[in-house]
């Protein structure tokens, strides 16, 4: 019977991870000398494969700088967006940096570090034009996707002579933005990231944020050692300026203020 | 399946919508007149210009008529910058749209002039006609006659391809009708009024080329 044995397995293997996660995680990191980080391998700029099929991203480099500074080997687990919780909760992986926003969902099975990476959608321009709010873009022409999230907010705050161009997808209103047919666009801080990046003549600077929603280290709960630990980790990143050059070598723009 | 249709939730949104209209009726006629003009223009050049220049046209008939039309309006639009040559997405569709009808109603007029007899011009220049007159009252007049309902059903497709100009933000009916869907999440409804909406303007645009057919064309 290969689907009762199956079930025993897994049966098994709940089991044993139920007993692992009763051992303190920072303790056993520790004594194995590895660190087990899950970090996504389709999100660019956080992280994808890079030309030696290896990840490489933000998210990469932020999980080495936590094993650095634990001193412990550092083992990179590739996963998507959809397994990355399950990796921790079966304690495949001791850390989850995947570009993991905050959401009372997920805030009921894991527990979040203090934030290590801006994720945020805003207001992007070129150098020149002066706009620091939605109240400056009176007159203005923005280029925005249709239907998305950062659009229907414009839409709700920007003056009623600010003029809109809504595009089909995200590739036209970049398009728009990088052939001059708009000087300003609403977007996500990691597509004005790609396009400063490809075309550095037209790199979009920010304006103003329109959602904030950062990223965050997800880890298992009731490991307050270990929480405390990255918390540490990740201020004292901040303060020494790594997070920031983190920022400008994958997201091409400095952090945002008061982050 | 029981889908409730909700044609309520379109009406916030009648504005939009009346603009959208407005706008693909005003593209249409202002590109049937000028695509036209560059169609009887490139099609009498063809004809009866220089041979270099016909091959200008032949060229640009060609090059036209068989790339597709949203390739076109991107070329103008997302493209040309790139050579300094910035169009709103107002002017772009325009300019789009005259350039395509153009390319395809020179076809269409070349071939109603071909169906003019020789003997009809020779007869018209030893009248002590000048060339221009030749053209204009013997030439024109005989092709326009012949080829009016293909003409008539090339603004018809060219209305309606019109559509893809929502594609460059230009605010046409297709458009009003994306951003009324991207906003109530009324697919059904929403793209239903406007397919209707296109049904009542290329069956009035019909009736309407119809009539002026007659007027201009009548009795002779």
């Amino acid at each position: 019977m290969p689907f009762k044995k199956l079930l025993l397995a897994a049966a098994l293997a709940t089991a044993a991870a139920a007993t692992q996660a009763h051992a303190d995680a920072l303790d056993s990191i520790m004594k194995s000398k590895v660190i087990k980080i899950a970090v996504p391998q389709d999100f660019a700029p956080f992280g994808s494969a890079g030309l030696d099929l290896k990840p490489q991203g933000y998210d990469i480099d932020m999980a080495n700088l936590i094993g650095k500074e634990l001193g412990v080997k550092t083992e990179i687990i590739a996963v998507t967006s959809a397994n990355r919780i399950p990796y921790l909760q079966t304690n495949k992986a001791d850390l989850v940096i995947s570009s993991l926003g905050k959401n009372e969902e997920r805030e009921k099975v894991i527990d979040f570090s203090i934030a290590y990476a801006p994720f945020f959608s805003g207001v992007f321009g070129t150098k020149a034009i002066a706009v620091a709010s939605a109240a400056d873009l009176k007159g203005k022409i923005i280029g925005a996707t249709r239907g998305a999230i950062e659009e229907q907010a414009l839409t709700a705050a920007a003056p009623p002579d600010a003029t809109i161009k809504r595009f089909e997808d995200n590739n036209a209103t970049i398009a728009a933005f990088v052939s001059g047919q708009v000087d300003l666009i609403a977007t996500g801080n990691t597509v004005a990231a790609a396009i400063a990046e490809k075309v550095p003549a037209r790199a979009p600077t920010l304006k103003y944020v329109i959602k904030d929603s950062p990223c965050y280290v997800g880890l298992n709960k009731n490991e307050p050692a270990l929480l405390a630990k990255v918390n540490e980790i990740v201020t004292k990143a901040k303060a020494s300026g790594e997070i920031g050059k983190l920022s400008e070598k994958w997201l091409k723009a400095p952090l945002p203020p008061g982050f | 399946m029981t889908y409730k249709l909700q044609f309520a939730e379109l009406l916030p949104y009648w504005n939009v919508l009346l603009q959208g209209l407005v706008f693909t009726i005003v593209l249409t006629m202002v590109s049937t007149v000028a695509g036209i003009a560059v169609g009887t223009a490139s099609a009498s050049a063809r004809t009866f210009g220089p041979a270099w220049l016909g091959r200008v046209v032949g060229v640009y008939v060609e090059l036209i008529r068989n790339t597709p039309f949203i390739v076109q309006l991107f070329f103008i639009f997302f493209g040309l910058p790139a050579l300094g040559l910035k169009f709103s997405e107002t002017t772009a569709a325009f300019l789009a749209m005259v350039i395509n009808l153009g390319a395809y109603s020179t076809e269409i007029i070349r071939a109603g002039i071909e169906a003019v007899p020789k003997g009809h011009i020779e007869a018209g220049l030893s009248l002590a006609m000048t060339k221009w007159e030749v053209l204009r009252h013997v030439v024109l007049n005989q092709a326009f006659r012949k080829i009016y309902p293909a003409l008539s059903s090339q603004i018809i497709i060219v209305m309606l391809g019109s559509a893809v100009v929502s594609q460059i933000s230009a605010e046409d009916l297709t458009y009003a009708a994306n951003f009324v869907a991207s906003r109530n999440f009324r697919n059904f409804e929403v793209y239903l009024l406007v397919a209707l909406a296109y049904l009542v303007l290329a069956m009035l645009t019909r009736s309407l080329l119809r009539a002026l057919g007659r007027a201009i064309f009548k009795a002779r």
